[in-house]
């Protein structure tokens, strides 16, 4: 006979066997991707496969680094996700702070217009976008790359939220004690809105430096690739030599691991926050 | 005097209701700018360019009406792109949501680690989809990638994933599905949260076993998650493009040619954008009506609670 207490136990172990179970199956693909990147190529082509790499062979990072030009794909995309992200923080504030602070007619249509964008996904509007880009003559440049992205209903939309948490009070004392409208945005609305900030910052960073449709429309020069064409493009071009790709897609996926990481909860309530639209 | 009295009335009124207009004007410029000009105007010109031929340099030659429009639906290949779109969508959107609610359970469970492992089941969130297909793109490779070592190991013949007409779409949407599994997870977790647990509670003393309780409470009280991430992946399935430009090119014989893939070819290959534009208003018709479907019932959730 077991004790209950044996019972409890048997039921936890069972538990945590099940769980680690689970994160394996989730992260057998990225143990692929870090396995393959220290292989030899001999063990890349091995039958049956090869699961563990043996000798751990680190030289495939500095290859890859020395087949494509990997530091200037990274810079391209340090630069057009820090551009978005920027650009993205200024403009949602602005409309935000309108739409929370400011009566004027029309708002609730101008807002519906704003939230309208959201339905208008990307693919539908890439060949206009691509034809007027290519007419202000910003193909091959971060301009291309990122003015398009520089406001989006999702940013406005949840910063709306989040500034409409504060209290009217404070704003209403602010402006008897004389504080200006613009003043009262830069003093109070944006130091208490940090969190929110920051959510919006992390989630239009990291989509920014996933994005593959768009890059890979408006960039044609190898030197403006971002890290997502560059490693397509890297597997065009290298074809079998897995081990070489897998470095690449290790380097291009760690920042953005890291980031998830950190930011983890910033990141999660905007998701999830920025989904529930009612 | 009246009339002047009268006058300076009106004048403040208008004044009160230009200020604010000047004012909030300023402030939603940038955004609006933007928004118009990458939104609104492509969203239009798009319509525009489907109602014309165009030249391989996207200048409209002559008005057509519908007749693209037309031509798109008598077009066997249109049909065929939308056929594998829709079954790309039923590989995808059920099958993400039968894996991830397990994984979700499980991450909910009380026990040492939580934080740790709920990282790990939604950290493909981080992962782009762009990476996911070339790792998968490896995984899938005929004689040397692990897929094929795993059916070996439970004594299955080798299957030719990404160059089989059977088993490419099914292939691409493994890949889908464990890059899509993180954000499903992430959303199920979000409305474990809101599960009662006096109700689980009570139901638990009343006898009900585990399976009973999640049958009759917990997935009722989902619900809303379920329908909202059903229709989110149904709309994330018809965007579709990245991991098929990378895992199979539309191929074999075009058994992959979804959607979004058959825009990208037809205007930047093809440099047909007219043709293009005809699918992209199509595209955009179907996703608006996906998004409508789902607002009628978040609003209806809203006036449930």
């Amino acid at each position: 006979m077991i004790s209950s207490r044996q019972k409890r136990l048997l039921h936890t172990v069972f538990r945590q066997v099940l769980l680690i179970f689970t994160s394996l199956v989730i992260l057998f693909p990225l143990y692929i991707a870090i396995s393959t990147s220290l292989k030899e190529p001999a063990q890349v082509f091995a039958y049956p496969y090869a699961w563990i790499p043996n000798p751990i062979r680190w030289q495939n990072y500095p290859l890859v680094f020395s087949l494509v030009p990997l530091w200037r794909f990274l810079f391209n995309s340090v630069i057009q996700s820090t551009m978005t992200t920027v650009a993205t923080m200024v403009t949602s504030a602005f409309a935000a702070y309108a739409f929370v602070y400011v009566d004027f007619i029309g708002k609730k249509f101008i807002f519906l217009l704003v939230l309208a964008t959201m339905m208008v996904s990307g693919e539908v509007t890439v060949i206009p976008n691509y034809l007027l880009v290519q007419r202000f003559g910003w193909v091959d440049t971060y301009w291309g790359l990122t003015v398009p992205f520089f406001a989006t209903g999702f940013g406005i939309f949840l910063l709306r939220q989040f500034f409409m948490q504060i209290p009217r009070e404070l704003y209403d004392a602010a402006i008897v004690d004389g504080c200006s409208r613009i003043r009262y945005l830069f003093v109070v609305m944006i130091p208490l809105s940090r969190a929110a900030l920051g959510t919006l910052a992390v989630y239009t960073y990291l989509s920014t430096w996933n994005q593959y449709f768009w890059p890979l429309i408006v960039t044609n020069r190898t030197f403006m690739r971002t890290v997502q064409i560059g490693i397509a493009m890297l597997r065009d071009e290298e074809g079998d030599a897995w081990h070489t790709i897998m470095a690449g897609v290790v380097v291009v996926t760690l920042p953005a691991i890291i980031l998830f990481l950190v930011f983890q909860k910033q990141l999660v309530r905007g998701i999830v926050g920025g989904a529930v639209k009612g | 005097m009246l009339q002047n009295q009268r006058n300076s009335e009106k004048s403040k009124q208008l004044r009160r209701t230009l200020g604010p207009l000047v004012s909030a004007s300023l402030y939603l410029a940038p955004a609006a700018l933007i928004l118009i000009t990458f939104v609104y105007y492509p969203l239009l010109r798009s319509v525009y360019l489907s109602l014309y031929e165009t030249d391989f340099l996207a200048r409209p030659i002559f008005f057509t009406g519908i007749g693209q429009y037309q031509e798109l639906l008598s077009s066997p290949r249109f049909w065929d792109s939308l056929r594998i779109t829709f079954l790309f969508t039923l590989y995808t959107v059920p099958f993400a949501l039968v894996i991830a609610m397990p994984v979700a359970l499980l991450g909910n469970l009380p026990v040492r680690g939580r934080t740790f492992y709920r990282t790990t089941f939604i950290c493909t969130i981080a992962v782009s989809t762009a990476i996911a297909s070339v790792v998968w793109t490896w995984m899938f490779a005929p004689t040397t990638g692990v897929m094929n070592d795993l059916l070996r190991l439970v004594g299955i013949a080798p299957i030719r994933w990404l160059q089989d007409p059977r088993f490419a779409l099914p292939a691409v949407s493994i890949a889908t599905i464990w890059k899509g599994l993180g954000l499903n997870v992430l959303f199920l977790l979000a409305g474990l949260q809101g599960v009662s647990d006096e109700l689980l509670d009570a139901a638990r003393i009343d006898g009900a076993n585990s399976w009973q309780s999640f049958r009759n409470i917990t997935l009722p009280m989902l619900s809303p998650t379920i329908f909202f991430l059903l229709v989110v992946g149904t709309i994330e399935a018809f965007r579709s493009f990245a991991q098929i430009h990378i895992m199979t090119q539309g191929g074999p014989l075009r058994s992959t040619s979804i959607l979004v893939y058959a825009i990208y070819r037809d205007a930047f290959i093809n440099f047909r954008f007219s043709y293009a534009s005809t699918q992209a208003v199509t595209l955009f018709l179907i996703i608006l009506a996906l998004t409508l479907i789902q607002f009628r019932v978040v609003e209806r959730r809203v006036h449930y609670q």
